[in-house]
């Protein structure tokens, strides 16, 4: 038995399954970050004093450069297989995987100099907040960086399969990854700069 | 597949500049941080870069730019919940009886609203 | 929207198969029965689950009604084997009683009537009335089924740790919440569980949007369609805040942070070791951001359920279908914002006061008009009394009471007096026990032919209902007096300890025989349900002469559900239409000439 409209688009629509599917759980996502924000927001607003510069600009704009890198050359892995071109979606996907890895790595330092000087998340209401919302995205970079691996490795049979099949599940791929980098383009100015 | 090869060829420089563009507002909101602004300000064009940012992600990146109305519709139902998730605690806090005292015990608590 | 002809050739049909795909038709039992991606299997698994847990959360409630019944007196039967950390001799300790408490509510909402309503129902038909081969993601199906699994055994696994289960009530109001014994396992557990939901509610809204049959436009959709599809925009967009506030709970259990801790709390005498800074009410928010809407995750599955049953048994159309569509999406919307009528007592002002009563008064409206609509749909009607019949009728009455108690209680100056009594207890049991789960019965009664290819016994079936919606009614009925003359919800001695209850202290007893009654007459269902499987009257395709979908394809449905690929030629609830020849016209069969 098939299920009508993985790959083909359902003409009324205009949509395969997958794309709507991918669509409404970054719709779920936004909401579950929006309530952190929220919370981020109460907790300044009852706050006596917010701290400001706790945080390390050069190493959260690294960040920062790193991820929007990232959302070029995952963008790029998918308009690869779109032109044809495997060697450079494999180039492409595995750049995307080796920078999520470096955001990890560059997020490894800062969590650590934190906790080597006895700042936890249970230090202030500031830092809470801070371990709460980094350390939740930072469970999205590795989300993703899992799924990459599995379309570099085992997943990438597909392609041979069926191609489309497997460009329509790197544009999903990527439409998670470019959602975790629009989160962290929030992240960045509220809790480092601001 | 929403577009022919022709198509992408175009978008890959596209991809580029947005990239480029979005590493120029990170340098621009970052040096706008060692202006030292007063807060209110500092947190206006701070938002406004990040805003600006993540709509050129969700546009290009994500292809929002040209989609389909269910998606449309989907995300019009969410950022309409996620406002009133964002705005309405916060009112409902702010809007409470008499004025703010130190809840239990005292201590440094809440500086007014 | 879409009709017959703007779907184009039957290309991308379901009947086209690749040949390749016969090959893995033979599944093992395993694959077949236990780790299916059939979403009708998966609808039964949720079913049963689900029918299992409701039936073990109204167990721990008759343990609880003893205590209240007979305070101080050691519980019979199984009071020996609790042990001495919950019933030393049999005598419940208050400690136990607030688990069993919490653990009923968790159990029942979000172990029991969700799974039964969405995963079961919604998994069962939902593909089969839009004429779908099976669901949008079938293997995510299959894992959203998993997960709740996991989240109900981790939620039952924490009787048995050291301190209990969670005992905050199942709202898990901090501080309290962050304190208290057994809290930590019920978070991780409630993490399950809110996967679960999301990985559904993605499935049910793509299949309904991509899934539907050709000529299945959305005002020809069942109405039960359209109260599943806005149920999985509520799960969808609601549960996600609870999650967050899941982890903020978590990381205030486990981390020390104080999210929800304010400066200078004392406990025992002691003050409490934290940083401080935090806000408790924003756990309320959160927690009602999702709670509310989940009010109406509860009771729009059965409202789409009795008006099947409704349309089906009165052998008409449903009066003002389309009113009745535009109340549910509207319903849904409005949800949204009105969850802090559940918090008038924490100090927020009367401005936002204001703003969530006016938007609760305008979300009762949507609910008035369906409510309505399935009366006026009785109007002139020769009704046939079937057992799902009986249910559904039940429904009306039932619910209505469970709203209309609801109007006091969404009114600031009228809740501050009812907040926390006994009258909450009754306006939210008549709307989700006698309302939602009546409903979802008359569904497991009306959809159990498709299901099994059996009819379940009427003679049983009766004595279920009038047994039931007697014992139902005594339950619940005197916790409105109970309510208006004050006594508080939460007492561990049905409120013996405070002088002013002692003119309403009987009806503990009246409620707590009604309410052991009440279990016995599920035996009627439980033995009709396992004795009709084997031994029901064997059925057709359609044997409620039903117009939808579901009854074009056999009973039960082979893997891919229907034989031919349906088209749909009509509205949802053409009964009795003047000049055809029988008094239903189905979806699925085109006119005559």
């Amino acid at each position: 038995m098939n299920i009508p409209y993985t790959v083909e688009i359902r003409p009324d629509t205009g949509l395969a399954n997958g794309k709507l599917g991918i669509w409404l759980f970054l719709a779920s996502e936004v909401m579950l970050f929006g309530a952190l924000f929220s919370t981020y927001i109460i907790l300044r607003n009852g706050a006596a004093e917010w701290p400001h510069g706790e945080l390390s600009v050069p190493l959260g704009a690294i960040n920062t450069v790193i991820l929007i890198s990232s959302s070029v050359t995952m963008v790029m892995a998918w308009a690869s297989l779109k032109m044809n071109d495997w060697a450079k979606h494999r180039l492409y996907l595995i750049a995307t995987f080796v920078l999520a890895a470096l955001f990890l790595v560059n997020k490894y330092f800062e969590y650590s100099d934190h906790l080597a000087k006895g700042e936890g998340p249970w230090h202030s209401t500031f830092l809470a907040i801070y371990f709460t919302l980094t350390g939740l995205h930072g469970l999205h970079i590795v989300g993703g960086m899992i799924v990459m691996a599995y379309f570099i490795g085992p997943g990438a049979k597909l392609w041979r399969a069926n191609a489309d099949q497997f460009a329509n599940r790197i544009e999903y791929t990527g439409l998670y990854w470019h959602f975790v980098d629009l989160v962290w383009i929030f992240l960045f100015p509220v809790l480092y700069l601001l | 597949m929403h577009s022919d090869h022709g198509d992408v060829h175009a978008s890959v420089r596209k991809y580029f500049m947005i990239g480029a563009a979005l590493l120029i507002f990170t340098g621009i909101t970052v040096a706008a941080n060692l202006m030292h602004l007063a807060i209110p300000l500092a947190i206006t064009v701070a938002l406004a870069i990040a805003i600006t940012k993540a709509s050129m992600v969700a546009a290009v990146f994500m292809h929002l730019s040209d989609e389909k109305k269910w998606i449309y519709g989907a995300l019009l139902l969410t950022v309409v919940f996620f406002i009133v998730l964002m705005s309405v605690p916060s009112f409902t806090n702010m809007d409470s009886i008499g004025r703010h005292e130190p809840a239990i015990g005292g201590g440094e608590h809440p500086a007014g609203h | 929207m879409d009709n017959v002809s703007s779907h184009g050739t039957t290309a991308h049909g379901h009947v086209h198969e690749p040949p390749h795909e016969h090959a893995h038709e033979e599944l093992g039992w395993w694959r077949k029965y236990v780790f299916s991606v059939d979403h009708k299997v998966i609808g039964i698994q949720y079913a049963i689950t689900g029918l299992l847990f409701l039936l073990f959360g109204f167990c721990l409630m008759m343990i609880m009604r003893w205590q209240l019944a007979y305070p101080g007196r050691p519980i019979p039967l199984i009071g020996q084997w609790l042990g001495q950390a919950r019933a030393p001799m049999g005598i419940m300790l208050p400690e136990f009683y607030n688990q069993l408490g919490a653990m009923h509510g968790t159990i029942m909402v979000f172990m029991g009537v969700v799974p039964l309503a969405v995963g079961g129902f919604g998994n069962f038909v939902l593909p089969l009335q839009i004429g779908a081969p099976d669901m949008a993601f079938p293997k995510i199906n299959m894992a959203s089924y998993w997960a709740y699994f996991l989240g109900g055994v981790t939620m039952l696994l924490s009787f048995f740790q050291r301190g209990g289960a969670a005992q905050s009530g199942w709202t898990s109001y901090p501080p309290l919440a962050d304190i208290a014994d057994g809290q930590t396992v019920w978070l991780i557990g409630m993490v399950f569980l809110i996967t679960s939901s999301l990985l559904g509610s993605i499935n049910f809204i793509v299949t309904t949007v991509q899934l539907r049959a050709k000529g299945l436009s959305w005002m020809r959709l069942p109405f039960f369609v359209w109260a599943q599809l806005v149920t999985s925009f509520l799960l969808l967009l609601a549960f996600p805040p609870l999650e967050a506030a899941a982890v903020l709970q978590l990381m205030d259990r486990l981390a020390g942070t104080s999210f929800f801790l304010p400066s200078g709390l004392v406990i025992s005498g002691k003050p409490l070791a934290v940083a401080g800074g935090g806000n408790p009410v924003l756990w309320q928010h959160l927690f009602w951001f999702l709670a509310h809407p989940e009010v109406y995750v509860l009771i729009l599955p059965a409202m789409g359920i009795v008006s099947e049953i409704i349309a089906n048994n009165t052998r008409k159309p449903l009066w003002g279908y389309k009113a009745m569509v535009y109340s549910v999406v509207f319903i849904g919307f409005m949800s949204f914002v009105v969850w802090a009528h559940h918090m008038f007592m924490t100090g927020m002002g009367t401005t936002m006061s204001a703003f969530f009563q006016t938007t609760t008064m305008i979300i009762s409206i949507p609910s008035v008009v369906i409510l309505t609509a399935l009366l006026l749909s009785l109007w002139g009607a020769s009704i046939r009394f079937t057992t799902p019949m009986l249910f559904a009728l039940a429904f009306l009455p039932m619910f209505g009471i469970g709203g209309l108690t609801g109007l006091p209680l969404g009114l600031a100056p009228s809740d501050i007096h009812l907040h926390d009594t006994y009258y909450v207890i009754g306006h939210f049991h008549y709307v989700v026990a006698p309302g939602t789960i009546f409903g979802l019965f008359a569904g497991v009664y009306y959809w159990f032919p498709k299901a099994t290819g059996r009819k379940m016994n009427d003679l049983l079936g009766a004595l279920h209902f009038w047994t039931s919606f007697v014992c139902i009614n005594l339950v619940f009925m005197p916790m409105f007096i109970e309510g208006l003359a004050g006594m508080n919800r939460r007492m561990y001695d049905g409120g013996m300890q405070y002088k002013y209850n002692a003119s309403v202290l009987h009806w503990n007893v009246v409620q707590g025989y009604a309410s052991w009654g009440l279990g016995l007459a599920q035996i009627f269902f439980i033995v009709n349900f396992f004795m009709s499987i084997k031994w029901g009257k064997a059925v057709d395709r359609n044997p409620w002469e039903a117009t939808t979908l579901e009854w074009s394809a056999p009973s039960p449905p082979g893997h891919g559900n229907f034989l031919t690929e349906p088209i749909v030629y009509r509205g949802p609830y053409e009964y009795s239409v003047p000049g055809a020849a029988r008094d239903f016209s189905p979806q699925f069969e085109p006119e005559k000439a």
